[in-house]
């Protein structure tokens, strides 16, 4: 059987050799193959608004995007395209107690015109990138 | 306990089921909002809820594995802490930066990333806290009479788990950057440098109880974290999949990360083989009982669940929905809260010298918990399938599944409930121990306690 030695060996060699490979992926995907999916070029002031106030507000808290985040609230990735600006700006700036359907409350934001304008850039640009595929078509019909 | 300073031990424990208790708290809210119950949510939002929950997970595990070091490392180089009043200060650091982090949350002072939302002015101070506390242990370590291999796993286990903290702390305008280098913490963390954590405690912690020679666990310590890295590094692809990155990581991280679950159940088979083997019994039937079940339960939550939701042609389907959910409880409960809660049990006794090592409280804990949580785990699986079906397979709103899932959140908050019995009968043995003391040093406990 292996001894101690080999089995660190083992264990030191294997490491190495695929933290190498994962940070030479890595730099590909950040320098080349990321940037080509997500359009970092249409990152306006506005957009970068938009992802500002997803920050800190702790949207992820309840909703995803990209499928990440909470599962209490809908996913946001296609939401430009599936409800329009309109609808989303009346839904982050319900009052009264802010948006509650079916009973699952939203938080009240009372966002400017200015911020709400940039949450709705923001989702646009989300919605245009390339993620292989996400969220997938129904197959059920 | 052999040494005076292993006692620090106790007062990371302390605060790890002080902070257990208001995660669980947390997570009722959040049970009974998916259930149409939110009357707090004018007070605690979901999404404080949300970030309290998860971050609250990660001090307790984080002040667990403290604790763990603090006893292990001064038994493992014989030696005292080099220096037990700075380790004090660190507890006392972390146990506050913890407190204003959680406080912060309830005021929207927070960054809105999953498991990292303590914001960066905090973070600096986590970061310091953690170099504080590896310096210690590194250099008790490095001045000790001896450097096992288990010591040295756990160690790097540690550091790196700190180094890798730094990536989580970069801004990115690009929400895809970001998340891309928020898994080099969540992910490298949990199927990676936290399995070296865990390796070297269960080594530890199988090296006591069962008395089998250190060289055989040692080399078993190896070959598991060889196949740890081996697979996880790469298998971070799994979180890519759908964020913006090159099609490449979908072959890459489906083929690695479906390797993972080999290092899983290499712990399994490498416990149970070393109790087999054993030929001394350890009288601490509690200490035994977790360890093992670490090994097992780690297996079902974070092998075989996480497999099933691994390949990129499921997880298109599966991606963000309750299923993760059913996943991360079983994983992060299996894995790393039982590692703790064996290492509790463990230590209690040798820092107190009350021998609670088989009573019933304790047994009730450690099966109410256990089948608590498998409950929960299925109440949040069944629920994600519900959901698959209706909101991802069927193209219907989100509210349709969200509505159908109700019952699945009342079984769940009934399972939830027998957890927390658990967890309650496990403080009350906790409690019960008293503080940690002097008395309890004898340099020849384990001998005695297992001629006892
Ligand atoms: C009584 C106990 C608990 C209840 C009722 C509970 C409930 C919940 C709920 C409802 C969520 C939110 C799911 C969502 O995003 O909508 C959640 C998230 C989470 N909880 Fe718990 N929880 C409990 C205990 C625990 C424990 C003990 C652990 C760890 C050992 C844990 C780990 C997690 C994790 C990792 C997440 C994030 C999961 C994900 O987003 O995939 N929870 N919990
Ligand atoms: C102890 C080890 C593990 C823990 C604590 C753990 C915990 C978690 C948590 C909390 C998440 C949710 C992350 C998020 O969406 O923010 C997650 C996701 C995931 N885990 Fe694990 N995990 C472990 C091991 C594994 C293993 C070994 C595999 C594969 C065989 C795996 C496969 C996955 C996959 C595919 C996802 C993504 C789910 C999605 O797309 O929404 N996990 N894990
Ligand atoms: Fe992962």
């Amino acid at each position: 059987m292996l001894t101690k030695k080999q089995a660190k060996i083992f264990f030191l060699g294997g490491t190495l050799l695929f933290a190498l490979i994962f940070l030479g992926l890595s730099y590909d995907t950040v320098v080349s193959g990321l940037p080509a999916n997500t359009h970092p070029e249409n990152i306006t002031e506005e957009v970068l608004l938009g992802r500002t106030i997803w920050d800190d507000k702790n949207c992820m808290g309840c909703h995803t995007i990209m499928g990440e985040g909470a599962y209490y609230a809908p996913e946001l990735t296609k939401v430009y395209d599936r409800r329009g600006p309109d609808y989303i700006k009346a839904a982050v700036n319900f009052k009264n107690g802010g948006w509650a359907p079916n009973g699952r409350h939203m938080v009240e934001y009372n966002f400017t015109d200015k911020e709400a304008e940039g949450l709705v850039a923001f989702f646009k640009w989300v919605g245009e990138m390339n993620l292989n595929g996400f969220p997938a078509e129904p197959t059920i019909k | 306990m052999k040494y005076k300073s292993q006692k620090i031990a106790y007062y990371f424990f302390g605060l790890s089921m002080l902070l257990l208790t208001l995660q669980i708290v947390y997570g009722f809210i959040m049970g009974f909002a998916h259930m149409g119950y939110d009357g707090l949510h004018g007070l605690i939002p979901f999404n404080t809820a949300s970030a309290v929950h998860k971050n609250l997970l990660v001090v307790w595990i984080l002040s667990g594995f403290m604790g763990s070091a603090y006893y292990i490392i001064p038994e493992e180089a014989e030696r005292e802490i080099i220096s037990p009043k700075l380790a004090m200060l660190q507890f006392w650091a972390l146990a506050i930066v913890g407190v204003i982090a959680i406080a912060g949350f309830h005021v929207g002072w927070w960054e809105g990333r999953k498991f990292l939302e303590i914001p960066r002015e905090l973070d600096f101070l986590v970061a310091i806290d953690v170099v504080g506390f590896i310096l210690l242990i590194l250099l008790t370590l490095l001045k000790g009479k001896k450097q096992t291999t288990t010591a040295w796993v756990l160690t790097m286990g540690l550091a790196a788990a700190g180094l890798l903290y730094l990536p989580g702390m970069i801004f990115f305008d690009n929400l895809s950057m970001d998340s891309f280098f928020r898994w080099w913490v969540v992910h490298l963390w949990v199927e990676g440098v936290w399995e070296l954590i865990m390796g070297g405690i269960l080594a530890f912690l199988l090296i006591k109880l069962t008395g089998v020679d250190r060289e055989i666990i040692e080399k078993w310590l190896y070959l598991i974290v060889g196949l740890t890295f081996l697979s996880g590094i790469l298998g971070t692809g799994h979180h890519y999949y759908f964020t913006g990155v090159p099609e490449y990581w979908l072959l890459i991280g489906g083929i690695f990360s479906a390797l993972e679950p080999l290092a899983f159940l290499g712990m399994t088979i490498f416990a149970l083989q070393m109790y087999r083997k054993g030929n001394k019994k350890h009288p601490n039937k509690l200490a035994v009982t977790w360890t093992l079940s670490t090994a097992i339960v780690s297996f079902l939550g974070a092998g075989l669940l996480g497999l099933a939701h691994t390949l990129p042609q499921v997880n298109l389907h599966t991606h963000g929905t309750l299923i993760t959910a059913s996943h991360g409880h079983l994983a992060f409960w299996g894995a790393y809260g039982s590692l703790v809660f064996a290492m509790i049990s463990y230590a209690m006794p040798q820092m107190t010298g009350r021998k609670i090592y088989d009573n019933r409280t304790g047994h009730l804990a450690y099966w109410l918990s256990n089948i608590g949580m498998l409950g929960m785990s299925i109440s949040f699986a069944v629920a994600g399938i519900v959901q698959v079906y209706i909101e991802r397979l069927s193209g219907k709103d989100f509210m349709i599944a969200a509505n159908a899932t109700k019952p699945h959140f009342f079984v769940l908050i009934i399972c939830a409930t027998l957890f927390s019995i658990g967890i309650t009968y496990f403080i009350i043995n906790f409690i019960k121990f008293g503080l940690p003391t002097d008395e309890a040093l004898r340099t020849d406990d384990d001998y005695e306690a297992l001629n006892n």
